[in-house]
């Protein structure tokens, strides 16, 4: 080599070591120094100084672009009035309850917000990462904590008493239909799973197409391994595992803390879940929310299990089901389970006290709605900055335009949402959608046979690890309903002996005791 | 050939060294030792503790508490045994024929170490390497060559590792050979050849995922035009697994091909000329000159493909998150998922599970082909 080519060898070496150790954008802005004025001081009075002035919040979320969108326009709006910089760290939602947890036990404690799942709040909790922000919200009225769904509030913000999360969400799982093609195919919305699959079957057979001659799909479920499809399973079990009220829970035992997975009531969900499969788009079951909605609002669907968010992504721009769109509570079943016997038997008053017309329903509180906490090892200042983030996100005059936007990810949790029409209306939904959108998560939040998500230590692997598990070998074809109720029970048994039956069933418990 | 003198015929006359010449050489290495301790041996040493582990974050830190072997328990005997094995089943009679070819050659293995009076602790070596090998082809063989078997994760990533390398050392090699012709335009095959390497595995993963979209992809048109848009590659287990193994081969096969390029024009010319004067046929050119001469080359380039290709998890995770069930789902992506999942001992004993796999096999390799190599 010779020496010129040595030179710019080396001259590219140092340009590119020069460029690594340049700090990334995102990298926490130094403290503020004092504001150089643009004019001489003495023809402009200087501003007052902010109140977050050379504070930085670093928060963390998922991958979106729902919730981080919200998050970083309202940062912005947040920055320009304290003065605070809010810097949004995103990562893939599958990576975001360890990447949480390894920066707090690992003491890196590089984020001061974190806008999460609230069913993970008790590994958070539990070893003492999260502040109590009970007397914060109660010293900030603009927040109007009363406003809030009694659920969110209880649920989603609330742990053995005390506040840790400001809901920033309202997550529901819904069932959404086409009234276009109801209409034309003379159909009913879905009371029950099998409604939901003649419906869905009527469509199939069909063979309707869009108008630019893509097919309409009869069902269309998100079934990704490894990503948030155990929720939509667990949509369809609900009906027929729980019907005398929350309290009963959907996943355990009250006494033994056995699963209640393995029993004719969970083997019937599955099949009507891989029922689902065949009036679905063919790679059905390696799709993900993003996925379904997208095929949702490109009128390919004729159903589909979804939160809050289609109510909104169909009166997008570009959106081809505007004022095509219904919504209705979770179907149920005039079957449940009789925890006695493990059998699936017909719903008497007395085993199904809130069946309507003798169908059971149990609504699933999937997710409980993203919220945010702030990190208890934070600076005091910079908790007082997150939390008045957090609040600010939260108020009405923010989230009551949020939740209207489909992009936010963000759903109703104000009870002020549910009665004013306007803002719906407003964005874009007719009134006839908004009350139809409105009334089905009215009537989930207002079941009291609700299923509650599962809030327990390491719930995470008990959904995400063996519950996905099963389910993803059991659509593929790799096993059949018995041998995946057995491998549920058996990963579900195995974790709960790990961590301690006695100490896993008193969590559950406190879980279920959950107002609405 | 130059050979050491040993100390015993030095000159009695000899300087003895001073306590600064004696420690140079320590002072020097000490450095580099250290930094392959800090980064190497102790993460290697810590990460077994892991797998012996099982770890909970409780209020006031971690709580480490030691479960012995119970992480390898349960995957090799307890509920993760699936997931790892598979589902084993009555091989098929060509099943059978591979498995009892197989038990002839680890005998016969065997026997020849017995044979040539080898000594006690290479004799334990062989009948090991052939127990060990025995029983991963029945693995194999019981999942992959039984009606009703189902490969686990273990299998899978064998599959992709024999099958990646094979078609992408044949493939590299064949392009090789072309490139290595006066041909016009060579210069500008090699650097297309060479661009799906500089692509990062994960940008390579969303590339196939689109182009393997039969409903929205780029190549919709065509996969329509073929009658094939109500196939989904992705629900079908070998339909996803080919996708990864050709993401995979698309990928690494230019790293197979600027190797082997250099070692076929590194080759020395004479022999090629000679054999050329005598009449010698192109292949017999190829048989007898090249493939000997870059054979070195070859095996270190099977060998370091060989180690990375056990630690494939981009392209999977990115096609197919491991599905349909667990059809696509390598080792690594495995210990990933679980790791996720905060079940950090129980990933660290995966970890441990591939190392020694991918131990077992390079050390078979090198073993295996040592000889021949000097020989050729």
């Amino acid at each position: 080599m010779n020496l010129k080519k040595f030179a710019s060898l080396a001259a590219l070496g140092a340009v590119v070591l020069a460029a690594c150790a340049v700090p990334p954008a995102a990298a926490p802005a130094q403290p503020a120094q004092p504001a150089q004025p643009a004019q001489p001081a003495e023809q402009k009075p200087a501003e007052p100084a902010k109140k977050f002035a050379g504070i930085t919040v670093n928060a963390i979320t998922f991958s979106g672009p729902q919730i981080a969108e919200p998050m970083q326009r309202r940062g912005k709006e947040f920055s320009e009035m304290t003065g605070a910089t809010i810097n949004v760290v995103t990562v893939p939602f599958a990576d975001l309850y360890q990447k949480i947890l390894n920066d707090f036990a690992t003491g890196t404690n590089s984020f001061d917000v974190i806008v999460f799942a609230p069913q993970w709040m008790v590994d958070y909790i539990e070893p003492g990462y999260l502040e109590d922000l009970t007397d914060r919200v109660k010293a900030d009225p603009d927040i109007q904590w009363e406003d809030i769904g009694l659920f969110f509030r209880d649920f989603s913000a609330t742990y053995n008493g005390r506040i840790y999360t400001i809901p920033l969400d309202g997550d529901f799982q819904m069932v959404y239909y086409r009234t276009d093609i109801a209409k034309e195919l003379g159909l009913q919305p879905p009371k029950t799973w099998d409604d939901y699959i003649a419906f869905a079957k009527a469509v199939s057979e069909k063979k309707l197409t869009t108008d630019d001659g893509k097919p309409v799909y009869g069902s269309c479920i998100a079934k990704k391994k490894a990503a948030q499809s155990y929720w939509m399973v667990t949509s369809v079990a609900s009906a027929f595992i729980q019907s005398q009220g929350t309290g009963q829970g959907a996943f355990f035992d009250l006494e033994t803390f056995k699963p209640l997975y393995n029993n004719e009531a969970f083997a019937r969900a599955l099949e009507i879940y891989k029922e689902t499969t065949q009036y679905g788009p063919p790679d059905e079951i390696n799709l993900d929310v993003g996925d379904t909605r997208g095929l949702w609002t490109a009128g390919q669907c004729a159903l589909t299990i979804d939160w809050g968010d289609i109510g909104t992504l169909a009166i997008e721009e570009g959106s081809k089901v505007k004022d095509k769109t219904g919504a209705v509570i979770l179907p149920g079943s005039k079957q449940v389970l009789d925890r006695k016997t493990g059998k699936l038997v017909d719903c008497t008053p007395e085993l199904c006290p809130y069946a309507i017309d003798g169908v059971n329903h149990a609504p699933f509180a999937a997710f409980g709605g993203w919220s945010g906490a702030i990190n208890k090892a934070s600076k005091p200042e910079v908790k007082d900055a997150a939390f008045a983030y957090l609040s600010y996100m939260n108020q009405p005059a923010q989230s009551n335009v949020d939740v209207t936007i489909g992009k936010t990810g963000f759903n109703p949790y104000r009870i002020s949402q549910f009665k004013n029409l306007d803002n719906w209306i407003k964005a874009g939904m007719s009134e006839q959608a908004a009350k139809d959108y409105l009334g089905a998560i009215e009537a989930s939040l207002n079941s009291p046979n609700m299923v509650l998500d599962l809030r327990i230590p390491q719930n995470q692997y008990y959904q995400g690890i063996v519950l996905d598990g099963a389910i993803a070998k059991f659509l593929a074809g790799e096993q059949d309903i018995a041998a995946t109720m057995k491998e549920i029970e058996d990963g579900w048994e195995q974790k709960t002996e790990e961590l301690g039956r006695d100490k896993q069933l008193a969590a559950y418990k406190a879980t279920l005791g959950v107002q609405k | 050939m130059a050979t050491i003198t040993s100390s015993a015929s030095l000159p009695a006359t000899r300087v003895r060294a001073s306590p600064g010449e004696r420690l140079a050489p320590a002072v020097f290495l000490l450095p580099a030792v250290l930094v392959v301790l800090f980064v190497s041996i102790f993460p290697l040493i810590l990460s077994l503790f892991l797998s012996l582990s099982r770890l909970r974050f409780e209020a006031g830190g971690l709580k480490v508490q030691f479960v012995a072997l119970d992480n390898y328990r349960k995957l090799l005997f307890g509920s993760e045994q699936k997931v790892l094995f598979g589902t084993l089943a009555t091989p098929s009679p060509i099943g059978w024929v591979v498995l009892a070819v197989v038990a002839l050659l680890m005998l016969a293995s065997v026997y020849r170490a017995i044979r040539d009076a080898r000594s006690g602790r290479a004799i334990a070596g062989r009948v090991i390497a052939a127990i060990v090998l025995a029983g991963l082809t029945y693995l194999v063989v019981a999942s992959l060559l039984a009606p009703e078997g189902r490969p686990g994760t273990l299998v899978v990533t064998m599959l992709y590792v024999a099958v990646g390398i094979t078609v992408q050392y044949l493939l590299g090699l064949g392009l090789a050979l072309l490139c290595a012709q006066q041909l016009p335009g060579r210069r500008f095959f090699r650097v297309v050849f060479l661009l799906p390497m500089m692509i990062t595995p994960v940008g390579v993963g969303y590339l196939f995922r689109m182009l393997a979209d039969t409903n929205k992809g780029p190549l919709e048109p065509l996969w329509v035009a073929l009658g094939m848009q109500d196939f989904a590659w992705s629900n079908n287990a070998w339909g996803a697994r080919i996708a990864v193994m050709i993401g995979d081969i698309w990928q690494w096969t230019p790293f197979m091909f600027i190797v082997l390029l250099a070692a076929i024009e590194g080759q020395e010319v004479e022999p090629v000329e000679a054999a050329i004067v005598d009449g010698a046929s192109n292949w017999d050119i190829f048989r007898h000159i090249t493939l000997p001469a870059i054979l070195p080359v070859s095996t270190t380039l099977i060998l370091i493909r060989m180690i990375e290709a056990f630690k494939i998890i981009d392209l999977p995770n990115i096609l197919t998150n491991g599905g349909p069930g667990t059809a696509t789902e390598t080792l690594t992506l495995y210990a990933y998922r679980i790791w996720r999942a905060l079940d950090i001992g129980g990933s660290a004993a995966i970890a441990y599970l591939l190392l020694f796999l991918v131990t077992f096999f390079a050390t078979l390799y090198v073993r295996t082909l040592r000889g021949r190599v000097s020989t050729a």
